[in-house]
């Protein structure tokens, strides 16, 4: 499964739930305000393992609109749009933790 | 008119919400209207003031390029809550480098963005006649 989060951890527990509830073989993909969480910051290890397992990807446009592209996370995956639309191909059903 | 202090408590990042750009649209008309107008940014909203945005990948007007005229309009009481910087790991030379011309001062430049603890902000906070949350 594809998970995209949308909202900052700082703001909102919806990577908290997704986490809760995400399988061994799903990705997350942080979109809009969710990019946030792609940052180095005090929420980071939330998401360290799946990252280094390369399950993390960030949308880019989203990243480079919130001036963090070079404050990201290790192991964080950039993807473009049609790098958003390959995951949804990939990984089949989406959940969307608005 | 009486003047009164204002402060724009800024929570939220740019553009997720409107809530950025809506506060940033108030803080103009406050200030045509020659009041005491400062700004705190805090949690997310710290983000807003961040340098570097770049938004041609999203389609969005970069409206982070208006802070750079806040200093010609009086407004240079721009205060960033430090504790919110370093939970972000972000620090100072992260934030866009605002400035005024002070008129007192043969208008020297000066810098408008002031980081402070949270205990400073509530010291701040206290002194104001109007607090508007964004």
């Amino acid at each position: 499964m594809l998970h995209t989060v949308n909202k900052s951890s700082f703001e909102r527990n919806s990577l908290q739930s997704c986490l809760n509830t995400i399988d061994d073989s799903s990705v997350i993909l942080f979109i809009e305000d969710g990019v946030i969480n792609a940052a180095n910051n005090a929420n980071s290890s939330m998401i360290a393992d799946l990252a280094a397992n390369g399950r993390v990807f960030a949308l880019q446009g989203d990243v480079d609109a919130r001036g963090i592209s070079s404050k990201l996370a290790d192991n964080i995956k950039l993807v473009d749009y049609s790098g958003f639309v390959d995951l949804v191909v990939e990984h089949g059903t989406a959940v969307s933790w608005v | 008119m009486a003047t009164k202090k204002f402060m724009y408590l800024n929570r939220r990042s740019s553009f997720g919400t409107v809530y950025a750009i809506e506060s940033l649209e108030v803080v103009l008309i406050a200030a045509a209207f020659e009041q005491d107008v400062s700004l705190a940014f805090m949690d997310d909203g710290v983000y807003q003031i961040v340098e570097g945005q770049e938004t041609d990948g999203i389609g969005m007007k970069n409206f982070s390029k208006t802070f750079h005229a806040l200093g010609d309009y009086d407004i240079n009481k721009l205060y960033v809550s430090k504790e919110s910087l370093e939970e972000r790991g972000l620090s100072e030379s992260d934030l866009m480098p605002l400035v005024y011309e002070d008129e007192d001062d043969d208008w020297e430049e000066k810098p408008s963005v002031k980081v402070v603890t949270n205990d400073e902000l509530k010291a701040i906070m206290s002194e104001q006649d109007v607090c508007l949350s964004f």
